[in-house]
C-alpha cells in the first residue's frame, strides 16, 4: 500500500534513472527495448529469447488510456510489442493487465461504458481509427480466456465456428484437423471430434480454445491467463504449446504467475496500481517494458524488482 | 412450569415454556392448513369438472357443432378448431416479435437511454392490463378501424398476441441472460459479428428458455375468454373457418361461457366437458414444457 | 469480400476498414428490426390509450363528466328514461368484488407462503410449487364455472346454508379469492427468500422462537415485497372478466349484501359487447368509458406496484 501511494514521485525518478529525459512512459519503453539490444552482446547466448532489432512491432502502442464509465482503469501506456514473440503482461490484480490486453483486440467495446484514448497501431495502422471494423481486427487478433469458454456444440463444431463466421474457403475438415494439430489437441480428440466439449477436461477445454482462436489463422494471439483455472499439468501443456506456437504468431500473454512470466516470455511489462489519493480510486499504469531477463534479473524500476522479488504482491 | 416463578426467569426461558412450545407447533400448523385449502380447492375444482363433464365425452361430442336446442348432439368441433387457429396464429406472432423483443433489450438496448428504459417500464405495465382491455384495443385497432379485419380468427390471434407477448419477453431475456457472457467474448473474439454471436451461439442456448416461455404465454392465452368476448368470437359458430381472414370463429373458452350461461343442466355439462378438453390441452403443453425443459437445457 | 482476401497472417498492412460492406449493413438492419419489434410493446400501449380515449371523449360529448363520475345508478342499457349513467356503483362493485377475493386470498396466500418460505422442506417445495402453479394456470372460465355450479349451490347453499342468489358476489369474490391467491403466494413466497438469512440467524441468536422470527423479523423486513405482491393481486381481481360474468350476474350493485348479484366494470363491458349494440350508440360508447375507468385504475395500482418492488429491491439487491 505504501509503496503504491508514493509512486507519483518514485515515477519520475525511475524516468530520470532511465535516462530517456522528460518523454512519456512510451518513450522510456521504447528506450528499453533499444538499449536492450545494445546490452544483449555482453549477455551472448541468449540471442534467442531477445528480440533482435530488426524484428519489425507488432503493436505500437501509444498514449493508451481506457475507462470504464469515466473512471480510469489504464492510463497513459506506451510501448511497442514485437513480432513473433511471446509479450508477458504481469502486476498484481486490479492493475489493469486484462483492460489492456482486451484493448489490442477491441474486445473492450463489448462494454458500453468503456472508452479509449490514444492509439494502438496494428503493423502501423491505428486499430481505434474510426474506418477499422473491430470485426476485422479479432480476426487477425485472436483470443484465448481466463476460464475456458468452449461453445456448447461438438469439438469439431468449436472449431469451425471461426472459418464458417468468417466465410474462409477450404476444406473444413483440413482446417480443423490442422488447428486441432497445432493446439497439440488432435491425437487426444480425432476419435471423437462429434462429441460435447463440454465432456472434455478442464486443460483439454483451454486447448481446444486456443486451437479454436487459431483456426482462424490469426496473425496474434492475446492470452488473458489462460492456465490460472488449470492444474501444473495442465498448466505445462499450455507453455509447451506457446513455445511451439511462437514460431508462427505474436503471443501477448497476462499472468499473475511471475515463473510463467520468467519461463515463456521474451519480454515483459510491469504493470502497477495507481491510487488517487483523492478519491482512492485504482487504476493501472506500465512502469517497466524491457526482455524478460533485464525485467526479472536487473529491473530498473524499484517498484518492479519489488514486485519480482515477492517483497510486494 | 409453575406459575410461582418469578417474571424475570419465565421471560429467560420463555422460548421453552409450554405456550411459547405449543404456538411453535400451531403457527406451521395453521401455515400447512392454508396451502392444504388451495390444493384441495384445486382437487374439488378438478374433481367437479371431471364428474360433471366426463358423462358428456364422446367422440360426437369432439366433432359435432354446438346446437342451441340439443344438448345431446352438441359438439365443440368449431370451438376446439376455432381454437388451434388462435394458437397457431398468435404463435406465429409471438415467436418472431417476443424473442427480437428479447434479444434487443438484452443484447443491444443502452439502458442509458430513455427510449430503451421506457420500453422496458412499458413491458412491465402491459403485463398487468386486465384481459378485456386488449379485447378493447382488438376492436377498436384490428376488427374495426385501421385494419378492418373483421370478427375473424386474425383479429382474435393477434389480440391474444399483444395480450400474452410480455411473457414471452419477460421469459425469453431470462433465457437469454442465462447464456454466460464469456460466450458471447469466445465468438467475438474469433472475428464473428454481433449478429452471428447471437444467431449461433446465444439463441441456440437461449432456445429452451425461450420455447417454455412461449409454451407459458400460450397457455394463458389458450383460456383467455374476455378479449374474444370483445373481438366479436361466435358463441354458437355451426361451422368451422375456412380461413383467417373472413369467416366467422368460436374458441373453447366462447364456447364453454355459452354453455355455462345456459340454465339448462344439460348444456351446463357439455361445458364441463369442454372444460375438460382445454383442460387436456392445457396439460399437454405443460407437459411439453417441462419435457424441453428437462430435455434441452443447457447446464453453463 | 476485399477483407477476407486479405485476410493472411501477417500481411504488412492489413485492410481493417469497415467500408460499407454488405455485412455491416446487414447488421445495422439487423439491429434496425430488433427495435421496431421492440417498439411493438409501446404500440400497443398507444394503441390501447387511443383506442379508449377517442371513443371515450366521444361519449363524453353525450353524457355529462359528472353524471357519470358522480351518479348512483347504472343502467345505461334500460329504455327511456330508466337509463342512467352513473358509474358509482359499477366501480364499488369493483371494488366490492376484490375485497372479497382478498379476504379470502391474503391469510391464504400469505399463509402458503411464510410455509414455503419458511417451513417447507426442499421436497416439500417441489411438490406444493407446481401445485400452486397449476391452480394458477387454471383458465378463469373454469373458476367462474366452478363458481356458479359448486360453490354457490353445494358450498354456499348447500353446506352453510346461505340463501344467495343464484348469482351473488360471495361466490363470485370466493372465485377471485382462489385466482389470485397463487399470485399472492408465490411472489409473497419470492420476497420472503429474498431477505437475507443473516437477519434470521441474528434473530435467533437472540434466543426469539421460529414464529417470532418470521413474524417480526423476516415478514417486516419482507414487507414492501409483499405489499408489491397485494397490490399486483388486487389489480389481477379488478380486471377480472369471466369469474363475475359467470357468477357475479348483471347488476350494477351500491349495495354490500353479498348474497346479492354484483357486476363489475370488466363483466359489464364483456356483457355490453357480446350484446346486439349498435356501434356508436352511446350505449356502446359505455364500453369505452368503462374500459378508461378500469384501465386507470390499473395503471395506478400497477405504479403502486413497481414501487414497492423498486424500493424492495434497493434494500436487498
Amino acid at each position: 500500500m505504501k509503496q503504491v501511494t508514493e509512486r507519483p514521485e518514485s515515477s519520475s525518478e525511475a524516468r530520470s534513472a532511465a535516462g530517456a529525459g522528460p518523454g512519456p512512459a512510451g518513450t522510456q519503453a521504447h528506450n528499453g527495448r533499444t538499449t536492450g539490444p545494445g546490452t544483449a552482446p555482453a549477455a551472448t547466448g541468449a540471442a534467442t529469447t531477445k528480440p533482435s532489432v530488426d524484428t519489425p512491432p507488432v503493436f505500437e502502442i501509444e498514449k493508451l488510456t481506457v475507462r470504464y464509465g469515466g473512471k480510469l482503469a489504464v492510463h497513459d501506456v506506451s510501448f511497442d510489442i514485437t513480432e513473433k514473440r511471446i509479450t508477458a503482461l504481469i502486476g498484481a490484480s486490479g492493475c489493469g493487465k486484462s483492460t489492456f490486453i482486451r484493448s489490442l483486440n477491441r474486445m473492450n467495446d463489448l462494454i458500453p461504458s468503456a472508452t479509449v484514448e490514444g492509439s494502438v497501431r496494428y503493423h502501423g495502422q491505428n486499430l481505434y481509427a474510426s474506418e477499422v471494423d473491430a470485426v476485422q481486427v479479432r480476426k487477425r487478433i485472436g483470443m484465448v480466456f481466463q476460464k475456458p469458454n468452449p461453445f456448447p456444440k461438438s469439438i469439431y463444431d468449436n472449431i469451425a465456428f471461426g472459418p464458417r463466421v468468417l466465410g474462409m474457403d477450404g476444406n473444413m475438415d483440413e482446417m480443423v484437423e490442422r488447428a486441432l494439430r497445432r493446439g497439440a489437441l488432435w491425437d487426444e480428440v480425432k476419435d471423437r471430434l462429434k462429441t460435447n466439449a463440454f465432456g472434455m477436461s478442464g486443460g483439454q477445454q483451454q486447448r481446444l480454445c486456443i486451437a479454436r482462436a487459431l483456426a482462424t489463422d490469426p496473425d496474434v494471439l492475446l492470452m488473458d491467463e489462460p492456465a490460472s483455472a488449470l492444474d501444473p499439468i495442465s498448466t505445462g501443456h499450455i507453455e509447451d504449446l506457446m513455445f511451439e506456437l511462437k514460431e508462427r504468431y505474436s503471443i501477448v500473454i497476462v499472468t499473475h504467475n511471475m515463473q510463467q512470466a520468467a519461463r515463456v516470455s521474451d519480454m515483459t511489462a510491469f504493470f502497477t496500481v495507481v491510487v488517487d489519493e483523492a478519491s482512492g480510486h485504482r487504476h493501472g499504469e506500465v512502469v517497466e517494458y524491457d526482455e524478460t531477463e533485464k525485467v526479472f534479473t536487473n529491473p530498473s524500476d524499484e517498484r518492479t524488482e519489488a514486485y519480482v522479488t515477492g517483497r510486494v504482491g | 412450569m409453575s406459575v410461582a416463578e418469578a417474571p424475570a426467569a419465565r421471560a429467560v426461558v420463555r422460548g421453552s415454556s409450554s405456550g411459547a412450545r405449543l404456538r411453535e407447533i400451531l403457527f406451521p400448523a395453521a401455515l400447512l392448513l392454508c396451502i392444504g385449502f388451495a390444493m384441495l380447492t384445486l382437487v374439488v375444482l378438478l374433481v367437479d369438472v371431471a364428474v360433471d363433464g366426463i358423462p358428456v365425452l364422446s367422440g360426437e361430442f369432439i366433432t359435432g357443432f354446438p346446437s342451441q336446442i340439443f344438448p345431446e348432439r352438441s359438439g365443440i368441433q368449431s370451438a376446439l378448431v376455432g381454437t388451434l387457429l388462435l394458437m397457431a396464429v398468435c404463435a406465429v406472432f409471438i415467436v418472431p416479435v417476443g424473442t427480437a423483443t428479447a434479444i434487443y433489450l438484452e443484447e443491444y438496448a443502452d439502458n442509458n437511454r430513455w427510449w430503451n428504459r421506457l420500453i422496458e417500464v412499458n413491458i412491465q405495465n402491459l403485463a398487468a392490463v386486465p384481459s378485456i382491455v386488449y379485447g378493447i384495443l382488438g376492436l377498436a385497432f384490428l376488427v374495426r378501424g385501421p385494419l378492418e379485419l373483421g370478427r375473424v380468427v386474425l383479429a382474435g390471434a393477434l389480440t391474444l398476441g399483444l395480450l400474452v407477448l410480455p411473457v414471452v419477453i419477460i421469459v425469453g431475456r431470462e433465457a437469454i441472460r442465462a447464456v454466460p457472457s464469456s460466450i458471447r467474448e469466445g465468438s467475438m473474439a474469433l472475428g464473428a459479428t454481433q449478429w452471428q454471436t447471437i444467431w449461433k451461439q446465444v439463441l441456440p442456448g437461449a432456445l429452451p428458455g425461450i420455447a417454455t416461455g412461449v409454451i407459458l404465454a400460450l397457455s394463458r392465452a389458450i383460456g383467455e375468454t374476455a378479449p374474444l368476448i370483445v373481438v366479436g368470437a361466435a358463441s354458437f359458430a355451426r361451422f368451422n373457418p375456412n380461413d383467417l381472414t373472413s369467416d366467422p370463429f368460436s374458441a373453447l373458452p366462447i364456447q364453454i361461457l355459452a354453455w355455462v350461461q345456459d340454465p339448462q343442466d344439460e348444456f351446463r355439462a357439455l361445458a364441463a366437458g369442454a372444460i375438460l378438453v382445454l383442460l387436456f390441452l392445457l396439460l399437454l403443453m405443460n407437459a411439453g414444457a417441462i419435457y424441453l425443459r428437462n430435455r434441452f437445457e443447457q447446464k453453463w | 469480400m476485399e477483407a477476407s482476401s486479405t485476410a493472411a497472417a501477417g500481411g504488412p498492412r492489413p485492410n481493417l476498414s469497415r467500408g460499407r460492406t454488405p455485412r455491416s449493413v446487414g447488421e445495422s438492419i439487423i439491429k434496425a428490426l430488433l427495435f421496431v419489434a421492440a417498439l411493438i410493446s409501446i404500440a400497443t400501449t398507444v394503441g390501447i390509450v387511443v383506442s379508449l380515449l377517442a371513443e371515450t371523449i366521444e361519449f363524453f360529448s353525450q353524457v355529462g363528466i359528472l353524471e357519470y363520475l358522480l351518479g348512483t345508478k347504472w343502467t345505461p342499457l334500460a329504455g327511456g328514461d330508466q337509463k342512467s349513467f352513473g358509474v358509482l356503483p359499477l366501480i364499488s362493485g369493483t371494488l366490492y368484488l376484490t375485497a372479497l377475493g382478498l379476504i379470502v386470498a391474503v391469510p391464504l396466500g400469505l399463509g402458503s407462503a411464510i410455509y414455503l418460505a419458511e417451513y417447507a422442506s426442499p421436497r416439500a417445495r417441489r411438490i406444493i410449487k407446481p401445485v400452486l402453479e397449476l391452480l394458477a394456470g387454471i383458465p378463469t372460465i373454469v373458476l367462474g364455472y366452478f363458481a356458479l355450479t359448486f360453490i354457490t349451490p353445494v358450498v354456499l347453499q348447500g353446506i352453510f346454508g346461505i340463501e344467495v342468489l343464484i348469482f351473488n358476489a360471495l361466490s363470485a369474490g370466493l372465485a377471485l379469492g382462489v385466482l389470485i391467491l397463487p399470485v399472492v403466494a408465490t411472489l409473497a413466497d419470492d420476497a420472503l427468500r429474498s431477505v437475507p438469512s443473516s437477519l434470521r440467524e441474528g434473530a435467533f441468536g437472540l434466543g426469539a422462537s421460529k414464529p417470532q422470527v418470521v413474524l417480526r423479523v423476516v415478514f417486516p423486513a419482507a414487507l414492501s415485497g409483499i405489499v408489491a405482491a397485494l397490490v399486483l393481486a388486487a389489480s389481477r381481481a379488478i380486471g377480472e372478466t369471466v369469474i363475475v360474468l359467470v357468477a357475479g350476474g348483471a347488476s350494477a350493485n351500491l349495495g354490500i349484501d353479498p348474497r346479492e348479484s354484483f357486476q363489475n366494470m370488466a363483466a359489464f363491458i364483456a356483457q355490453t359487447a357480446r350484446g346486439d349494440i349498435a356501434a356508436q350508440s352511446v350505449e356502446f360508447l359505455t364500453i369505452f368509458a368503462v374500459g378508461t375507468t378500469l384501465f386507470v385504475m390499473t395503471l395506478i395500482l400497477n405504479a403502486i406496484s413497481i414501487r414497492f418492488v423498486r424500493r424492495f429491491q434497493q434494500v436487498y439487491e
